[in-house]
């Protein structure tokens, strides 16, 4: 990944996971899908008091989980989230993973599920130097999509207002949107000039207030 | 290999005998290690209702118990398992412990900074009271009365250990497979004596097919004419025979398709002429010859109450029998932290049992971690010395080891060295 990352408590944080952490309340419980090398959870748990739990197939980032100190189950996500209770956490992440899932709407209805809140990130479809490569005859390949088309694990890319119009469908109550090109957070059409598209949004069927 | 000259001088005394060479000890082991037997004289009552009036434990002790006894760790054995947890057995340089890989100075459970146990479990035949014992009553070997065991009588017995080394809550209790069992059976019954409960290989109830195979082998004991009813001891005789299938069947269950395709496939042990069969009964393929090899051995120096004892055991863990079948409500009261480790070509007690487990103990909103490791050597692979399973291991050792701040680990040794 390309983003630059800030250095808290000498750990190297991106600064869409930082946003990520500022949404989750101190305390809370939170899952985090598709958890890496279990760096949110940890500064999760070592800044805001968070009870988190990561899910992660690779062999390796659950070994580099375990060695943080980070609760992870082993598991394939495509398999879905029967292992976890109704509404068990506060919120539940999926950080730069939606786009390489084959059930897209599946995961997304069993983050609803197993959490108030749940907030998704995926690299941005609509970034403009997409449009002009592909003006040029050429699939895009960008820093939040370094792949060739033939090689990428992203199999359902999308726009903000394409995953937008998704959550609607699906009764997601979107209450936050963050956007990122590279290491800086972009607030002026974002739409266009993002890589990176962090949302919050709130499960169907919630009472509380989503602020 | 390197050799410790230190720890050798220190557990291998000699008689003065300088023909005797003393075992080299690889780096990364315990060293020459003795049991110790410890008597306790307080009735134990059993599930069953039935008294143990007294009984000794063979003890194996790895590292030093600090000065708040926090860092202790118990181990527990499987089905034909012992104390000999890890190190070469003083009476038989031969005899390395059972899990010499996972346990020893800079291995994954690292004896430089906590204290481990072995324990060999009441009715087990290495030393513990057990059927082959001698009767306190009668004078004579206990065979068949001897009174029946579960996990959750072996964890009373192991709760006395505890006291008797004067730990009151144990850093971890870790076991494989019936080893597994306890460990959970201690979450469950001791609730405040457990910091962390490691479960790998296990299941939290055996299945229809579980128990059938138990039984299979229990019959092949039963039925074997030498088996005078349990009391074969006065007959100066073992049931060999059916031990011998009982353990074959057993071995059958602990390898995975893919593993004795590979080790043996169809391979002839000693084809005829151009390859021919023989076309009779007596070893045709490797897999028999292994599979005959393994039950002679095991026959010769396991006990067949034993077996009978720990097969039925099995049979009756079911934490969640009291429960409804609820596991969750089963663990609710458990206070630990729990690690779960499962390899998915186990076919004995495959993944499916494990995500049981987990997903009790998420229900129950313990802190867990879990790892299915796509390890190829069946249910056996808890034994083995694959990578991923010791590091997702030393990991999560070295992290109970920095929340009880027992230092940081200085040396790297065995299968991640």
């Amino acid at each position: 990944m390309t983003m630059g990352a800030t250095i808290v408590n000498g750990q190297a944080i991106r600064p869409d996971l930082i946003r990520i952490a500022s949404w989750v309340e101190r305390g809370s419980r939170v899952l985090d899908l598709g958890c890496g090398d279990g760096t949110l959870l940890a500064y999760l748990r070592d800044n805001k008091g968070v009870d988190g739990a990561g899910v992660e197939l690779d062999d390796d980032r659950v070994i580099a989980s375990v060695r943080r100190g980070v609760r992870v189950i082993q598991q394939n996500l495509e398999e879905g989230l029967a292992l976890f209770d109704d509404k068990q956490f506060d919120s539940v992440v999926l950080s730069q993973t939606l786009q390489s899932m084959h059930h897209t709407e599946h995961i997304l209805r069993e983050m609803a599920r197993v959490a108030r809140y749940g907030i998704v990130s995926f690299p941005n479809f609509g970034y403009w130097p997409h449009g002009l490569s592909i003006l040029a005859g050429r699939m895009p390949v960008t820093g939040q999509m370094p792949y060739q088309w033939y090689d990428t694990p992203n199999i359902h890319l999308c726009t903000l207002k394409d995953f937008e119009d998704l959550a609607t469908r699906l009764g997601l109550r979107i209450t936050h949107l963050a956007a990122f090109n590279r290491q800086r957070e972009v607030r002026f059409l974002a739409g266009w000039r993002s890589t990176l598209a962090v949302y919050r949004f709130e499960s169907p069927g919630n009472t509380g207030h989503g602020a | 290999m390197v050799s410790l000259s230190t720890s050798l001088e220190q557990s291998a005394p000699r008689d003065g005998d300088p023909t005797v060479m003393p075992p080299v000890v690889p780096q990364g082991s315990v060293g020459v290690v003795s049991p110790e037997f410890i008597a306790f004289d307080e009735p134990l009552t059993l599930a069953s209702g039935q008294v143990l009036p007294s009984y000794e434990l063979a003890v194996e002790t790895y590292g030093t118990l600090n000065a708040d006894r926090s860092n202790a760790v118990l181990v527990c054995h499987a089905l034909n398992a012992s104390h000999h947890v890890a190190g070469i057995s003083a009476s038989n340089p031969k005899d390395i412990g059972w899990w010499d890989n996972m346990v020893g100075p800079g291995k994954a459970v690292d004896t430089n900074r906590f204290f481990v146990i072995g324990v060999n479990n009441i009715g087990s035949c290495f030393g513990s009271t057990g059927p082959a014992s001698i009767n306190p009553a009668t004078g004579k070997p206990w065979g068949a009365a001897f009174p029946m065991l579960t996990v959750q009588d072996w964890v009373q017995a192991q709760a006395r250990l505890a006291d008797y080394f004067g730990i009151r809550k144990f850093a971890a209790v870790m076991g494989g497979s019936l080893g597994g069992m306890q460990a959970l059976g201690w979450a469950i019954s001791c609730p405040d004596r457990v910091d962390h409960c490691i479960v790998i290989a296990s299941t939290p109830r055996l299945s229809a097919q579980n128990i059938a195979f138990n039984e299979v082998a229990r019959r092949a004991i039963l039925t074997d004419p030498d088996f005078h009813g349990g009391d074969y001891y006065a007959y100066d005789t073992v049931p060999r025979r059916g031990l011998s299938v009982a353990r074959m069947l057993g071995h059958i269950t602990y390898l995975s398709d893919d593993d004795m395709a590979a080790k043996f496939g169809r391979a002839q042990r000693a084809p005829a002429e151009n390859g021919e069969y023989h076309y009779g009964y007596d070893v045709e393929f490797e897999v028999e010859s292994y599979l005959r090899y393994q039950g002679e051995k095991f026959s010769s120096y396991f006990d067949a109450n034993t077996y009978l004892l720990i097969t039925r055991a099995l049979d009756y863990f079911d934490p969640a029998r009291h429960c409804d079948g609820d596991l969750a409500q089963a663990l609710s009261d458990a206070r630990a932290e729990f690690l779960v480790v499962s390899f998915t070509t186990d076919w004995r007690f495959p993944p499916s049992r494990s995500r049981e487990i987990v997903s009790a103990l998420l229900k129950s909103r313990a802190p867990v971690t879990y790892a299915e490791i796509d390890a190829p050597n069946g249910h056996d692979a808890f034994l083995q010395e694959d990578r991923r399973y010791h590091s997702v291991v030393q990991g999560y050792f070295d992290q109970i080891a920095a929340r009880l701040a027992l230092g940081e680990r200085t040396m790297t040794n065995g299968v991640l060295a």
